[in-house]
């Protein structure tokens, strides 16, 4: 009982990380309709980003949080004016596309600057035993981090007039223009703000794991598989679909090969991509 | 009718026909190994893009996952061969015939969804296949499957082995572009570009949709099931990381949407330029770490500013290209 209650609490933690990839991927399909291919590459430049932050400039890892947000919001406007302003209301293959292009472009240069060899960010915080089980500091921080995150997330969204913007564009864009918000504006912010989501779960995996160039593709499909999971488009639903990602690992893990897990994830995805298009949390419309 | 009136000739087949057999004897004839490597490539390329386009040209389903397919393929005919000692064309056949019963049956379930949501049923398809496979002790599971030099015996040595297997590539190169040509001028064709058109539209008129989009699912999945049977007999292993490589699914949109996306000529011509490309890339000694910069800055400008790809850059210049160029 006590070892199914430690992969419960071991999978909430990681499953909370899951979330908050997954959360900005989420919040840019459900604005804009795009599909953001460059995702795991975006993830990828939050985990470099801790790295210099931290490794070369010495700031302490959670201190440099601030700084990878507003690295990432900026970010993700270019990326927003560069990549995906020519795409908006274009047939879907040509949002994948561009995205895409933009993920080999960012893929590219990282593996010429950094090689493909990991790296990692040391983070040193006591631990946590609890009934003979030790949970890490960092993964309860990063945890709580990414709770924060998507609670400040949930404020924006449902308590701000900027908020209520986007929420209006993401419900109907052409009738959002006609009471005169600033639609294109209000994309590119979201596009920022669901990048920025990406640098800061980039940044909190980076306290935990080593990474490479490369990461970014892993935590990519598992953001698409949560993402399914917590319904396209809607960024509460993400969090949960994360923690529910992370406790199917966390369960899965005493019973059966470690290798076999992704392809439960995957089965499950296309099943739910199938059968609950609208994710299994939305309660609201069947 | 013996008198074929010349407002009604398409000059097309035959051009497929005169590219199929320079393909075929170019090599073999100044006896040039290295041009025929650099060739057997393009011909799988061109093979991949020319059924992936069926999908994304003709029907507009973005298909993430076409690779999927091709790495199947593999398996079963390499497979057959190396464990069941099996004839290498019969094997890629079977191969190729059970890759199509799987794709019709896939593709009822996942061609429910429709844009994006197809989009992403791909990756989730060929990555939980990947897995699968990646833990599928009778295939190899990770480490894959090697084939042993005696594979080679029966087509009269390893050397010649290659020959054989090259031919076959670059049949299976012609067929799928007669493939592409045939579908575009059939009913079956009309129907497909009415789905990419506008779903719902045709199926008021009466296409059947669900029939119609499982079975082009299915049809692009032959020809590249076979070529990856052929593919990795010649490369001499076969294992999931390669069989499954989502990058080089993605590489073949590049090479469709490069050549231009729905015409029958676009993804050969595409592929081509792109497999040229990319072995110059790897080779030059400047670029070699911007392969992927390059094909990325490239491909987003393409999407950006010509999303007709070159072919439709060159119908708009020269109208009359129209006619024989398709």
């Amino acid at each position: 009982m006590a070892e199914i209650l430690a992969s419960v609490i071991d999978g909430v933690l990681i499953g909370s990380i899951y979330g908050l990839a997954a959360m900005g991927l989420t919040l840019i399909w459900g604005v804009m309709n795009v599909i953001n291919l460059s995702h795991g590459a975006v993830i990828v430049l939050g985990m470099f980003a801790l790295y210099y932050l931290s490794s070369v400039l010495g700031l302490n890892a959670y201190a440099a949080l601030p700084i990878v947000i507003i690295l990432g919001f900026a970010a993700g406007m270019a990326l927003y004016w560069i990549a995906v302003h020519r795409v908006i209301g274009r047939p879907h293959l040509m949002s994948l596309l561009s995205t895409f292009a933009v993920n080999m472009v960012l893929i590219g240069l990282g593996t010429a600057l950094w090689s493909t060899s990991p790296y990692n960010v040391p983070v040193s915080l006591p631990s946590v035993s609890w009934q003979g089980y030790t949970y890490t500091g960092t993964h309860l921080v990063a945890a709580a981090l990414a709770f924060v995150i998507a609670g400040l997330l949930y404020v924006l969204l449902y308590r701000t007039r900027i908020g209520k913007a986007i929420r209006a564009v993401a419900n109907n864009r052409a009738a959002a223009e006609l009471s005169g918000i600033p639609t294109t504006q209000v994309l590119a912010l979201s596009f920022g703000l669901g990048v920025t989501l990406a640098f800061a779960s980039g940044m909190l995996i980076a306290t935990l794991f080593p990474f490479t160039v490369l990461s970014g593709g892993a935590y990519q499909l598992k953001s698409f598989v949560v993402t399914v999971l917590g319904g396209l488009g809607n960024p509460g639903g993400a969090l949960l679909g994360g923690i529910f990602l992370g406790l199917i690992e966390g369960v899965a893990t005493p019973f059966m090969p470690l290798s076999w897990t992704p392809m439960i994830e995957f089965v499950l995805f296309v099943i739910v991509l199938i059968a609950f298009p609208r994710g299994i949390f939305s309660f609201s419309r069947a | 009718m013996i008198f074929v009136r010349f407002n009604s000739f398409r000059p097309f087949p035959l051009l497929i026909l005169i590219v199929t057999v320079s393909f075929a004897l170019v090599p073999w004839w100044t006896n040039n190994v290295s041009l025929r490597e650099n060739l057997i490539l393009a011909a799988l390329d061109i093979a991949l893009a020319s059924n992936l386009n069926l999908m994304i040209g003709y029907a507009g389903y973005v298909n993430f996952g076409s690779i999927v397919m091709f790495g199947l393929g593999g398996y079963v005919g390499i497979y057959l061969v190396s464990l069941w000692h099996w004839p290498l064309l019969v094997a890629t056949l079977i191969g190729g015939v059970a890759v199509t019963v799987i794709a019709y049956v896939f593709g009822l379930g996942i061609l429910r969804l429709r844009g994006a949501y197809f989009a992403l049923a791909t990756i989730g398809v060929n990555e939980a296949v990947s897995v699968f496979i990646t833990n599928f002790d009778p295939w190899g599971g990770a480490s894959g499957i090697y084939i042993s030099l005696e594979a080679y015996a029966p087509l009269g040595g390893a050397s010649r082995a290659l020959w054989i297997v090259y031919f076959l590539m670059v049949a299976v190169m012609g067929l799928s572009l007669t493939l592409s040509y045939a579908i575009r001028h059939s009913k079956f064709g009309l129907g497909l570009l009415a789905i990419g058109q506008n779903e719902d539209a045709a199926a008021t008129l009466g296409v059947p949709t669900r029939t119609f989009k499982a079975m082009v699912y299915s049809t692009s999945a032959f020809l590249p099931a076979i070529a990856g049977g052929l593919y990795f007999f010649k490369s001499g292993i076969i294992e999931p990381t390669g069989a499954f490589d989502l990058t080089t699914s993605i590489e073949a949109i590049v090479m469709v949407m490069l050549g231009g996306q729905g015409t029958v000529a676009g993804p050969a011509i595409g592929a081509f330029l792109y497999e040229e490309l990319r072995g110059y890339l790897l080779t030059a000694q400047a670029f070699s770490h911007f392969q992927l910069v390059i094909a990325g800055l490239l491909l987003l400008v393409i999407v950006l500013f010509a999303p007709g790809g070159l072919m439709g850059f060159i119908h708009q210049r020269l109208p009359f290209t129209r006619r024989w160029l398709e």
